[in-house]
């Protein structure tokens, strides 16, 4: 256990060290909104409606934004043969890894949600909904990217690619993600939806981590 | 240093095959408590190769690698592996970057300035990585090997970048280790005074049918 | 930790068994496929008759669903190489699932295009996002990233390792993106959409149509031994190229 809070807390200090760490992702998730109004004109009525998945889509680009290097910079500095040699299970130590990703991205992006909502004139019965659903969502954006991450984990400019890998399989998760926030804004009861959303974080958690273990065990042939 | 439990790393039949080629095969290594065994070999002949194989890090093509007396216990808890990438972070200092690879590896914190001073850097523990010479950085990641006790010791150019009274401290510590208990297999071109036994890559390689 | 020796044996000696029983499949396995294309598509195109609702239209589904077929048989097929090539290490289990998905990626396609072509005259649209098709444009997404995987990564083993993996996650994550989508249609969709595969298909036509599907397949598998077997000469070919540079 000690080899997991190991690389959570050497993963949390980076992010700080590294200055902008968890405040780039939310800077980038505030640029994405800010755009919004240029792109499809300030009708305040059409950005309402827009902005459950406007603010989904930003999460899930937010949480991309960064992925390429979770192993990569680890693979570089030969840190991931020292995760081999702990003796534990590499599972843990990646899921301990994405916890501090999502700590220091979905985390304060489910946070900023509602404020970034009055922003898109959100209706305010579904505020909480939407940041509820990011909260239980983004968890799941994460995990599904650590296998891209893992799969990429030898390639320079892997970030590209890694979105392609990802995003259709983060499909299920930005649909129910979307549908609990609709619901909510047109005072629909949002139960179903966010028991599937969470199922597709639970089914991630209890796949992707697997996954990238064995790909970063296989990356090193 | 404590006394190690008694461990044999016994490999056997190894091969591995590069494209058309065996860099090695049939490959027989066994690295005894007390034993420094230098590896030589020219560039290419496999032996970053061997060293990561023994690891664990990746399959050979046959053969197989055990750590005879480990028990239950997953191998990889056994082993030190120090290569050409050392494992630390520039961003992180001499301190942090050890004291991460304790906490993942099972070592000692405590022992961070300890281990930092006989390794000639002691001054340099607060300083982050990356603005130290390339000389001073594979000082800061040895001292890993004295702040996480590990029985056998697979250690790929330990040397590279060192001067002259550095050097000296490592063959030092790899006999002290082997004093201890403990095995070590040492990549490197420079002699070694620590070395009680070799093995040698070259002429090894042959073509696959 | 492992041993290998008879993985080894195995992997030296099956391509070249694989070449020579190809060098024989391949030819019979042609005459065959444009027999039963000729036949299929005669009977598509004149024996079927025109959907009393559809008109002459609805002869694009004798291409449509066999290779909506083919797109979810393909990615079968590949997820079995995948296991192959993880758990077995099997040299031609990665030869296959590399040469198999540009094919499956094509058999994915040709059902979008083709059903886009249905959709202009039914639904008046190019592109409708319909359950079904939206489903096939995820599954052309997957086959672009599995393939985008192996070209990216250079060194085989790896590439092999990569691609399998990911085409198993994909082959996990199929249902559930499949489940989601559906359920997503449901909640956008008004209900009254024409569904591509209709609700009746006439008796006469599914003579014609299992013949197509039994063309795409031997169709595929044809190429896909084409595939191989070029992709056996390359590797064997590339080893060879490195050995006579040692030589020098």
């Amino acid at each position: 256990m000690s080899a997991v809070s190991a690389v959570l807390a050497r993963d949390l200090r980076l992010a700080r060290r590294a200055g902008a760490g968890a405040s780039l992702g939310l800077m980038f998730f505030l640029v994405l909104i800010a755009i919004v109004p240029f792109a499809i004109g300030a009708d305040q009525k059409l950005i309402s409606r827009l902005a459950p998945a406007l603010l989904w889509i930003a999460a899930l680009l937010a949480t991309l934004l960064g992925l390429d290097r979770l192993f990569q910079a680890d693979e570089e500095d030969g840190a991931l043969d020292q995760f081999l040699l702990s003796g534990g299970s590499l599972t843990l130590l990646v899921l301990a890894k994405a916890l501090a990703h999502w700590l220091v991205t979905g985390l304060p992006l489910s946070l900023a949600a509602p404020v970034l909502g009055l922003m898109l004139a959100i209706e305010p019965q579904a505020m909480l909904p939407l940041a509820l659903s990011l909260l239980v969502g983004t968890p799941a954006l994460t995990l599904i990217g650590l296998v891209g991450a893992a799969l990429t984990v030898s390639l320079n400019r892997g970030g590209l690619l890694l979105s392609l890998l990802v995003v259709p399989t983060a499909i299920p998760t930005l649909i129910f993600g979307v549908a609990v926030a609709k619901a909510a804004a047109e005072g629909r009861d949002f139960a179903m939806p966010l028991t599937v959303l969470c199922g597709t974080t639970l089914f991630a958690l209890a796949i992707s981590p697997l996954a990238a273990a064995l790909a970063l065990r296989q990356a090193r042939g | 240093m404590t006394a190690f439990p008694s461990l044999r790393l016994v490999a056997s039949g190894l091969a591995v095959r590069r494209g058309p080629r065996f860099l090695f095969r049939g490959l027989d290594v066994t690295l005894a408590p007390g034993q420094v065994m230098q590896l030589t070999g020219p560039n290419g002949s496999g032996k970053s190769t061997l060293l990561r194989l023994l690891a664990g890090f990746s399959p050979p093509d046959a053969g197989m690698v055990k750590l005879e007396g480990a028990g239950e216990e997953a191998t990889g808890s056994f082993l030190h592996y120090f290569g050409h990438r050392e494992g630390l972070r520039p961003a992180l200092t001499a301190r942090e970057n050890l004291a991460f690879l304790a906490g993942l590896l099972g070592g000692d914190e405590a022992r961070i300035p300890e281990a930092l001073g006989k390794l000639g850097v002691a001054r340099l523990i607060d300083l982050p990585v990356r603005v130290l010479s390339e000389g001073q950085r594979r000082r800061v990641a040895l001292a890993r090997l004295l702040v996480i006790d590990r029985p056998v010791w697979l250690l790929d150019e330990p040397l590279a970048s060192l001067d002259v009274e550095a050097v000296a401290t490592v063959s030092a510590l790899v006999g002290e280790h082997a004093g201890a208990g403990g095995s070590a297999l040492v990549a490197t071109h420079q002699p070694l005074a620590a070395t009680n036994a070799t093995l040698d890559l070259a002429g090894r390689r042959e073509a696959a049918a | 930790m492992t041993d290998q020796t008879s993985g080894s044996l195995l992997r030296l000696a099956n391509p070249a068994v694989f070449n020579r029983l190809a060098d024989r499949l391949i030819g019979p396995c042609a005459v065959l496929t444009t027999l039963l294309f000729i036949w299929g598509l005669y009977g598509a195109f004149f024996v079927a008759p025109p959907d009393y609702q559809q008109g002459e239209t609805i002869r694009i589904m004798f291409i449509h669903v066999p290779s909506a077929w083919m797109a979810m048989f393909v990615y079968a097929g590949m997820s079995l190489s995948a296991l192959g090539t993880l758990i077995w290490r099997h040299p031609m289990a990665d030869v296959a699932l590399k040469c198999a998905a540009p094919l499956g990626a094509g058999f994915t396609l040709l059902c979008l295009v083709t059903g886009s072509l249905w959709g202009k005259p039914m639904w008046g649209t190019w592109w409708e996002w319909d359950a079904r098709m939206t489903s096939v444009l995820v599954m052309f997404l997957i086959y672009i990233g599995v393939i985008a995987l192996q070209q990216a990564i250079e060194e085989p083993n790896r590439a092999a390792r990569a691609v399998a993996i990911l085409t198993l996650v994909g082959a996990v994550n199929l249902p559930i993106i499949k489940f989601s989508v559906d359920w997503w249609s449901t909640l956008h969709q008004p209900a009254s959409v024409f569904r591509l595969d209709g609700p009746t298909i006439h008796g006469s036509m599914l003579g014609p149509l299992f013949i197509m599907g039994i063309a795409f397949l031997l169709l595929y598998i044809t190429l896909l031994m084409l595939f191989m077997r070029a992709e056996v000469m390359n590797r064997r070919a590339e080893r060879l190229e490195l050995l006579a540079a040692e030589a020098d």
